[in-house]
Formats: C-alpha cells, sequence, structure tokens
C-alpha cells in the first residue's frame, strides 16, 4: 500500500474536478517483470471519459505489458488499477470484459463464414425457447447496433467479404455491444488505407461522444495528433509524461518517446546527370496498374506515394519479379531484366524489402543467422554445401553495422523487436549486394528511433551512387526520404515531382 | 506487438543459455525419452537388454526408420506425404518382378527400378502439389490410392514369390554382424542430416517451411525445393520398400499397408512440427526407435497387439502434448 499513498497527489488532482469527471480509469504504479527483468516499472494511466488517448512509446517501453495488465491477460506484480473508483484485478480478458473493458488487436478474430451479425453475437446468440438461435432478432439486434453507430456495414455479410476496415468496425461494434466502457486499440490502422483509417476516426469520435474512452496505441504520430485528446509516453517501463495532446507539438512527443532529440536526416541533392540505375518502360500488369514508365538515377530515392490499392505494392512486386508484367520492361544497368524471376532479380543487383515482414519478409521461427544468410546462400556456396564460416563473418558484420540488439544470432527472429526485425530484414537485402533496394512500407509498426535509423541508411545507402525505391502511405515520411516522388492513383502514375520542394498537403490532394 | 514484447523480455533474461544449449536440449529431451521406455522393458524383461535383441530391434525400426525420415523432409516444408506405404508396395514389386526365378535379371536393375518407381511417384507427387496448387493431404492421398491400386493391377492381386539369393542379401544379409537394413537406415540417415543441416538446399527446405513467401522474396525456387521433398519420401520410400520385400522374400501386393501412419508418428513423436520449419532428423530417428522400441518390449512381455495399438496411439498424442506444453 505504500506505493499507493506515494502517488496518490496526482490521481487526486483530476479527480477533484468533480465526481461527474471521475476518471474512468486509473493505474498507478503498475509494476511486472518477468524472470527478475522488470518489463514494466511504474506504470501509469488516468483515463477520462469521451477521451481518445493515445498511449505512446518505442518498443520495449512497457506498453504492451501495461496494456495486457489492464487487460487481465497478465498478473501485475505491483500497483493498483480502479475503475470508476473500485479497485479491480482482473485474473482473465473475460474478467475484464465483464467490466467493460475491451481490446481491439491487429489480429482480428472473425469467423470468416458467418455473417456480420452472428459474429457480433457469437457465443451470445438470442434464442428461442434456449435452444434455437433466433436469427431475425440477432439480426434486427446487429443493425441497430450498426446503425447507431453510423457503421456502414451490412449484417447479412459474411466476414470474409468484407474489407479489413470493415471488418474492424464490426470488432468495434462487437466491443461496445458489450457495453464496453473502455476500448483498447492496438496500432489499429496497420493494416488500412487512408480512407478507411477516416472511417475508422469517425467511428471513434461517435464512441467518444457516449462517453466510452480509447487508449490508442500507434507508432503513427500523425494519427496521434489528429485522433487524441490525450497522450501518456512511457519510456524503459516508466511513466514519463501525460497531458493534453494540443499542449504538446510532434518533436516534444518524439523527444519524450526516445528519450533524446533525433537528428532528422539531411538528404543531399543527387549529382545531375548521374547514369539511370533503373528504367521501367510502359509496364502494365492487368487491372492493378497500366503503363507506368519512371526512371531512378544512380544515387537517388525515388518516393511512391499513393493511397491503399494504387496498384504501388503491385508495382514493386512486379519489378522484383514476384509477379510477371502483362506489358513492359524493366531495365537494370542497361539489362533488360527477367519477368517474374526474383531469383534472378537478386542476381541483376535488386533487393526488396517487402511490405509486412511477417507475412513476405522473415521466416519469423528460424534463427537471425539463417534469415540473414537466406538470399546470399546460392551465391556463396560451394557446390551446394554452406559456406558456415563466412556465413558466420556475414552475420556477425550485419548485426553490428546494423546494430541489431539479440542475445546471439541463434535465437529466432520472432523473439525480436518490431524494429530489430525490420533491420533483419535489411541486412539479409544488402548481403547480396544489391545495386537497386525496393522497399515497401520499411518502416510500417516500428518505434520512432528505429525509423530514423532505416531513413539515415536509406539516404546513405543512396548516396553510395546505388538506387532505392520506397513505397509508404505517410507523406511526411516519403518527403523526408525522397529526391522526387511518384504519386500512384488508381493504378495510373499520375504525377513526378521534386522531393525537395512538395509539401505534405500537395502530395495527399495529388493522391487523391 | 502484444506477445512480441512479452518474449522479448522474457527470453532476454534466459537467451544466452537457451540460445547456447537449447537446440541440443531439444534432441536431448527425446533421447531422455527413448532411455526410460528402454529402462523399463529392460527392468520388465531380461532379454531385452541383449544383443540379439537389440540388432533385432534396430532391424524392425529400420524400414520405418528410412520412411520416416523421407516423410521428414516433406513435413519440414509444411507437407505430408500419406503415399509412402503404397509407394514402397509398388516400388518393391516391381524390382521382385525382376529378380525371380522365371525372369532373374542382375540384382542392380531390380534396386535402381524399385527406386526409380519411388522417386518417380515422388516427382508426380511433387508436380501435383506444387504445379497444380492441390494440397498435399489430398495429392497423397490420391497417390496412395493410386499406387496401391497399380501394384494390385501389376500383380494381379498374387504374391511375387521365389526372389533371388542376392536380392535378399538386402533384407537378410549383415556385414560385420551389423544387418544391412541397420546399415542402410544410418547411412541415409546420415546422408539425410548432412543435407538438412550442410547444405543450402537443407537451409531452403527450412525457409520453405517456416514461411514460403518470405522464401520466395528471398529468391528461392520454392517450387523446386517442394516438388524436391516429395522426390526424396518417394526415394526413400522406394528404398524401403526394397527392403521390406527382400525381407519378407516375396512381394506382397497389400505389403506397407499404414505405414505411411508409423512414419508420420515417428516423424511427429521426433517433434517435428506439422506446421512446417521447425525439426530434425535426429528427433525423427529416436521417433522411429521409440516406436521400435515400444513394439519390441512389448512383443517380449507378451502384451497382446491390441493392446499395443492402443498405447502407442497414447504414447503419440503425449509425445505431441509434451512438445506443447514445453512451448
Amino acid at each position: 500500500m505504500l506505493s499507493l499513498s506515494g502517488a496518490e497527489p496526482e490521481v487526486r488532482d483530476d479527480a477533484a474536478i468533480g465526481l461527474h469527471d471521475q476518471p474512468l480509469l486509473v493505474a498507478d504504479g503498475v509494476a511486472k517483470s518477468f524472470n527478475g527483468v522488470p518489463a514494466l516499472r511504474d506504470g501509469r494511466l488516468v483515463l477520462k471519459r469521451g477521451t481518445v488517448h493515445a498511449l505512446c512509446g518505442g518498443n520495449g517501453a512497457g506498453k504492451s505489458t501495461f496494456l495486457n495488465i489492464v487487460m487481465g491477460l497478465l498478473h501485475r506484480d505491483e500497483g493498483s488499477i480502479r475503475i470508476d473508483g473500485v479497485a479491480v484485478d482482473f485474473r482473465s480478458a473475460a474478467d475484464a470484459l465483464r467490466h467493460g473493458v475491451t481490446i481491439i488487436t491487429q489480429e482480428l478474430s472473425p469467423v470468416p463464414e458467418m455473417t456480420v451479425a452472428e459474429n457480433i453475437y457469437l457465443g451470445r446468440e438470442p434464442k428461442i425457447g434456449g435452444l434455437v438461435v433466433d436469427f431475425p432478432k440477432m439480426r434486427r439486434a446487429a443493425k441497430r447496433l450498426l446503425d447507431d453507430l453510423e457503421f456502414d456495414v451490412p449484417v447479412g455479410a459474411r466476414m470474409r467479404d468484407l474489407s479489413l476496415a470493415q471488418i474492424q468496425l464490426v470488432e468495434i461494434a462487437k466491443a461496445l455491444s458489450h457495453r464496453a466502457d473502455i476500448v483498447i486499440m492496438d496500432e489499429p490502422t496497420s493494416a488500412i488505407g487512408e480512407h478507411e483509417v477516416h472511417i475508422l476516426f469517425n467511428a471513434l469520435k461517435r464512441i467518444k461522444a457516449r462517453g466510452s474512452a480509447i487508449i490508442y496505441v500507434s507508432h503513427k504520430l500523425t494519427e496521434i495528433f489528429e485522433i487524441a485528446d490525450e497522450y501518456t509516453v512511457f519510456r524503459d517501463g516508466r511513466f514519463i509524461e501525460s497531458g493534453a495532446i494540443s499542449s504538446i507539438d510532434r518533436n516534444h512527443l518524439v523527444t519524450q518517446i526516445v528519450g533524446h532529440e533525433i537528428k532528422t536526416v539531411e538528404k543531399g541533392r543527387p549529382n545531375e546527370g548521374a547514369p539511370i540505375l533503373l528504367e521501367v518502360r510502359s509496364l502494365s500488369r492487368g487491372s492493378h496498374f497500366k503503363n507506368i514508365s519512371v526512371t531512378v538515377a544512380a544515387g537517388e530515392v525515388l518516393g511512391i506515394y499513393g493511397l491503399l490499392g494504387s496498384g504501388r505494392t503491385e508495382f514493386l512486386e512486379t519489378i522484383f519479379g514476384i509477379h510477371a508484367p502483362t506489358a513492359g520492361d524493366v531495365f537494370l544497368d542497361g539489362k533488360r531484366v527477367d519477368p517474374g524471376n526474383p531469383k534472378k532479380c537478386i542476381r541483376q543487383g535488386m533487393a526488396m524489402v517487402s511490405e509486412d515482414r511477417k507475412d513476405t519478409g522473415l521466416v519469423l521461427c528460424a534463427s537471425i543467422a539463417h534469415n540473414i544468410a537466406l538470399s546470399s546462400l546460392t551465391l556463396r556456396a560451394v557446390s551446394g554445401f554452406v559456406r558456415r564460416k563466412a556465413e558466420a563473418a556475414a552475420t556477425d558484420r550485419m548485426m553490428k553495422l546494423h546494430r541489431i540488439k539479440a542475445a546471439s544470432p541463434n535465437v529466432a527472429v520472432e523473439t525480436l523487436s518490431g524494429g530489430n526485425q525490420q533491420k533483419v530484414v535489411f541486412a539479409r537485402c544488402l548481403l547480396t549486394n544489391p545495386r537497386l533496394l525496393i522497399c515497401d512500407e520499411p518502416t510500417r509498426g516500428i518505434d520512432e528511433g528505429s525509423k530514423q535509423e532505416i531513413y539515415a541508411f536509406l539516404r546513405e545507402f543512396a548516396a553510395k551512387g546505388n538506387g532505392v525505391l520506397v513505397v509508404s502511405s505517410e507523406a511526411p515520411e516519403i518527403l523526408q526520404i525522397s529526391d522526387r516522388i511518384a504519386v500512384f492513383r488508381q493504378g495510373r502514375l499520375d504525377h513526378v515531382v521534386d522531393g525537395h520542394e512538395t509539401t505534405q498537403q500537395m502530395l495527399t490532394d495529388l493522391a487523391s | 506487438m502484444v506477445a512480441n514484447v512479452i518474449s522479448n523480455v522474457a527470453t532476454g533474461a534466459r537467451s544466452k543459455s537457451i540460445a547456447a544449449i537449447g537446440p541440443y536440449l531439444k534432441s536431448f529431451s527425446i533421447v531422455i525419452v527413448f532411455v526410460v521406455i528402454s529402462a523399463f522393458f529392460a527392468v520388465a524383461n531380461e532379454y531385452f537388454m541383449t544383443w540379439l535383441n537389440w540388432v533385432n530391434l534396430l532391424r524392425q525400426s529400420s524400414i520405418n526408420g528410412v520412411l520416416a525420415i523421407g516423410v521428414t523432409f516433406v513435413i519440414l516444408t509444411r507437407g505430408i506425404d500419406l503415399s509412402v506405404g503404397s509407394v514402397m508396395a509398388l516400388a518393391g514389386m516391381i524390382a521382385a518382378s525382376l529378380v525371380t526365378s522365371t525372369n532373374q535379371h542382375f540384382v542392380l536393375w531390380a534396386v535402381l527400378a524399385g527406386l526409380g518407381t519411388g522417386a518417380l511417384l515422388g516427382l508426380l507427387n511433387g508436380v501435383i502439389v506444387t504445379t497444380f496448387n492441390v494440397p498435399p493431404f489430398v495429392a497423397t492421398l490420391g497417390m496412395l490410392s493410386m499406387a496401391r491400386g497399380l501394384t494390385l493391377i501389376f500383380s494381379d492381386g498374387r504374391p511375387v514369390p521365389n526372389l533371388s539369393e542376392s536380392f535378399r542379401w538386402i533384407g537378410g544379409g549383415s556385414v560385420a554382424g551389423v544387418p544391412v537394413p541397420v546399415l542402410i537406415l544410418f547411412l541415409v540417415f546420415a546422408t539425410g542430416w548432412v543435407v538438412l543441416s550442410y547444405t543450402t538446399f537443407g537451409r531452403y527446405v527450412y525457409a520453405v517451411g517456416g514461411n514460403d513467401k518470405a522464401a520466395k522474396t528471398s529468391g528461392i525456387s520454392t517450387r523446386t525445393v517442394i516438388a524436391s521433398t516429395y522426390v526424396i519420401s518417394g526415394l526413400l520410400a522406394g528404398l524401403a520398400g526394397l527392403v521390406l520385400t527382400s525381407r519378407t522374400t516375396a512381394a506382397l501386393p497389400q505389403a506397407g499397408i499404414g505405414y505411411e501412419l508409423d512414419a508420420i508418428a515417428a516423424v511427429v513423436i521426433g517433434g517435428t512440427s506439422l506446421a512446417g520449419g521447425r525439426g530434425s532428423l535426429v528427433g525423427t530417428l529416436f521417433g522411429a526407435l521409440i516406436i521400435g522400441t515400444i513394439n519390441n518390449g512389448m512383443d517380449l512381455m507378451g502384451v497382446s497387439s491390441y493392446y499395443q495399438q492402443l498405447l502407442k496411439g497414447a504414447i503419440i498424442v503425449v509425445a505431441v502434448m509434451l512438445d506443447q506444453f514445453r512451448k
């Protein structure tokens, strides 16, 4: 109880405003260790009704441990959590749900073959005579729920036919149908496009208006400034500060998250008249993108900006040979690239950091060393045998170069943080000595510190006379690293603009 | 992200020691299970620990061991091969037909024909799975039936007896007191182990099983790798078919029925994940030895084969349960 009384005054400040303004959730001095290693030393959060509260922090800051404790998935070692002034101690997620706390994670869990209504009322279907599911009643209830929230989702549709954003809306509706007062959202926008983010944010505003509160976790700072009312920063397992988001700026938040000021990467202009490294001539692939011609000069970073579904990912994957084009050619260093063969693309000097490192970038269950060596095995191997010493040396070099933090090169990559995982992908790509690096959303879901390291690396890589082709849906990111920006819209290359002179507003206007 | 951070923290403390001894510990645990089971039978029956019985036990395990090693390759790529029992029957039948008293060829041709049959059917499995995108379970289930059908058609449902002396040496002979099937098992194991641990192909097998999309992005011809594992499985089924036919001194059309299940069981007991990407041949070898030991030990104790079936099934499930628990 000693730790409680020490932190009491802070809580009282907020609580003193008035009874009706009593915070919904107050967490104080929450701590948790794993095998003696503290993951969370002092977690604090004061969540008010009708607010979106951004919980910020780098990887390893303790946010996830904190949220897992709030959700009842983990049990705290110390500290207190109070909901509506009543001390609670959840033993399971079901327990938390009964007290109005629910989480919507990145991994959504719908039953694809069931309808929207069936998913919402899964496990608590209205029944006739306690036996038969009352489908009409269920549909009516679901429709009322979705209409109230103004979510545009048909109740009779099967989940597998919905877009990711719609599935997310259904999950939110499901959470609210449980009368959840506190909704935790963990990286809710990592897999959806800009338009859908807009839908989601409108939904969040309606939830706020109902008096519920949202704990919002995202690495995308732009979003936090758009949607959040308040913020709390954790760093190294400790509460750092909290306040109203309107009272701070982006730089302040980044500094608090990282713990020191971050120097943003300066980009020099590439030499005029540098030789063309990559030339794409009238490349088309079915309905995904049509007739795209673009070049990347040696020393240049070409950014590709476009909304999700604009054909940008398909375009990159076609250049890298994962898909075969329906028309057009790709030339690297003046030599035509064999279409539809990633292996040959790698041999000719390309490498690709794919959009989703878990899905297409890494063999999660394999070790760091094995992942790093994967692309270059054939290049290094003599007569089919792995050259183990060369492999170990190369792994070691790459881990140092990219500051991959791990106990040993033999640990499975699934145990690493997102930032470190992404560095492993980069290391694998670089070991084949590429001249052109193709990156699709290279900083998705990783913390601000690691992001800046990756930007610096990309600029440095280009400065050595190589080329970089990078897709991102975050306008500030594209503007920060690109020399030129190609704007994709509905499978067509609309504009190529100068990366030094364009503003964020211009970019988003061009893309929509 | 949530799970990520937890495991991060959890591994932070232990990862050094786990990284160093983890792989050994994992192979160890199956060895310990093997030793415990052996110790139990050694106490229960005095004959169990004799040299003669161990030679016998190893010989009994050799066919399943060879099959299981082939199936391990397939399972590592997240596939499954249900056809090995039938493939070994057809391979054995075709080989036997070349070394009967009425149709006697040089034994090498029979061996090559048997191995070739296995590899060819394996290749067919591989092509059906990779080129036509038929799920491995379905493709090899079809092959299970087709290969059995071909065996029956080829033999007209009759056994092929009176095999030549030199052919019978494969299953019945011995070199310096070690039965030939046991030698074959260890040769296959050693080769397979080197391939999986030291060659780029072996690395690709693990990578494809762990994440085929990432493997493809890394420039690996995933189709070739996957198809190759079915060829290996078929080839080793052919080899097992030669040993079985030679040991029974006649090719039987119903030979090898249900053998695929014992082979898969050995792989699973050995800790190879059906989800692909994780596992080892050391595990598979001991998996096969454990099944062999249970069969052998219970035979010695006079346990009815009905109960043997029951116990074997239970051990498979418990082994996998322990594996899940360890994770």
